[in-house]
């Protein structure tokens, strides 16, 4: 495919473009054509392909695991009920593990986060030219079809979770609690003087801390899902007798990456939520 | 990398299918779970109650078997000492029966060798008189030999 391209680099940039509808400088709307215009139209805009993609995925998880509850019985479980207990008992493990406390929210989010990343990430596996090709033939210049290699979406997700994050520290420690654990710590001093003196370096530290949080969370799972799709794409620029000694390596450990990847940003939305949980007292 | 209304969409969707999954998904299938894990545990409590109600019977029958064997060795011992009782009764009986016949046989042939020996001392004086008359060819004073007779008849 990449000889379509006049160059290797055009070929890439096509592949890391996302089908873009927004608001042009003249104040129109509509799809953007090239990356210029995607990048003139700034924060108005929506990537409709990795949109689409993430809910359709999302409705898949829906569906199928909303099928195999909808039928869920304590008798013998079916082949397809047991596939789904067994994901099901396996969140409930790990919640159980890092989440120390009651919350009738944390383990659904869980599964959520676990499936639904896993299920983008997989679109990771399909061929990087199969799907854009075939939307190429119906007139659709742009397609990326994984939605996790968007910071947008992963950052979409951590930044909801750290909304969680930021709603539970308040309810559960009320302002004043929340806003000592920002300023109290690291460093803490008995006279009054120098408590305050520690004010600003502490929340300096600890709001650095906690804004690190959502940015790693959402950027960790996207740095590793970018890297993986660029490097897909690097191989699909290999002359075609070539690219799957390369290729199918690479899928075979990207499998990892993906279930790897899912898997902790689930512990990381457990454990996050878990520390907004802890007041401290045990 | 623009960062745009994809992460606002993205935010809205994942709340909507947390919500969905916490509505819909996972209630239904924890709770077939949790009630199937109950289903277990409770069948398998009911088997060692079972177990344990079989080994207690077991305990009863082995206790009512032995409860037994010790009744009937304990009529048998009675048994054989009613049974030698009988005999040693038997026997008793039979001596005293023996000693009385005996006794009475004996009572019996004194009387009958008493009146033989009456019967023979009247018939043994008759005889030597006769004998004796018939001997000495002469008559012989039955009554003033009767002391001599009488002696005679004594020796039998």
């Amino acid at each position: 495919m990449a000889t379509e391209y006049a160059t290797g680099a055009d070929y890439i940039k096509h592949h890391l473009t996302n089908l873009t509808f927004g608001q042009y400088p003249d104040g129109s709307w509509g799809f953007a054509h090239s990356r210029e215009q995607v990048e003139a139209m700034g924060f108005w805009a929506i990537h409709v392909d990795s949109m689409a993609w993430a809910v359709g995925l999302g409705i898949l998880f829906l569906a199928l695991f909303g099928h195999a509850a909808r039928r869920a019985t304590e008798d013998v479980p079916g082949g397809f009920q047991n596939a789904v207990e067994q994901i099901i008992e396996f969140i409930d493990g790990t919640v159980r593990d890092s989440f120390s406390h009651r919350n009738r929210m944390v383990a659904p989010l869980a599964l959520c986060s676990f499936i639904w990343v896993f299920l983008m990430n997989l679109m990771d596996l399909v061929p990087v030219d199969w799907v854009p090709w075939a939307f190429s033939l119906a007139g659709v210049h742009y397609m990326k079809i994984v939605p996790t290699t968007d910071p947008n979406v992963t950052m979409g997700m951590s930044l909801s979770v750290f909304a969680l994050v930021l709603y539970y520290s308040l309810r559960r420690k009320g302002i004043g609690g929340f806003l000592g654990e920002l300023t109290l710590h690291p460093f803490s001093a008995k006279n009054p003087f120098l408590k305050a003196l520690l004010i600003p370096i502490n929340l300096f530290l600890e709001g650095v801390a906690l804004l690190a949080k959502p940015v790693s969370h959402g950027l960790r799972l996207f740095g590793n899902l970018y890297a993986g799709e660029m490097i897909f794409i690097l191989i699909a620029l290999l002359p075609l007798w070539a690219q799957w000694t390369l290729s199918v390596p690479w899928a075979i450990f990207h499998v990892l990456v993906i279930l790897l990847q899912a898997f902790i940003f689930m512990v990381l939305t457990v454990v996050y939520l878990n520390m907004a949980h802890d007041t401290g007292e045990h | 990398m623009n960062i745009n209304l994809t992460l606002i969409g993205q935010a809205i969707s994942f709340t909507i299918f947390v919500w969905f999954c916490m509505r819909f998904i996972w209630p239904p299938v924890i709770n077939a779970l949790e009630a199937r894990k109950k289903r277990i545990a409770d069948g398998l409590a009911d088997a060692d109650a079972a177990k344990t109600e079989r080994e207690r019977a077991e305990q009863e029958a082995q206790q009512t078997a032995g409860q037994a064997r010790e009744e009937a060795s304990r009529i048998l011992a009675q048994a054989e000492r009613r049974a030698s009782e009988i005999v040693a009764e038997a026997r008793t009986t039979a001596k005293t029966e023996g000693e009385r016949i005996l006794t009475q046989a004996q009572e019996e042939i004194e009387k009958n060798t008493q009146q033989v020996r009456e019967q023979l001392r009247g018939e043994v004086a008759t005889l030597a008189v006769a004998g004796a008359e018939a001997v000495l060819q002469r008559e012989v004073d039955a009554i003033d030999h009767a002391d001599a007779l009488e002696q005679l008849a004594e020796r039998l």
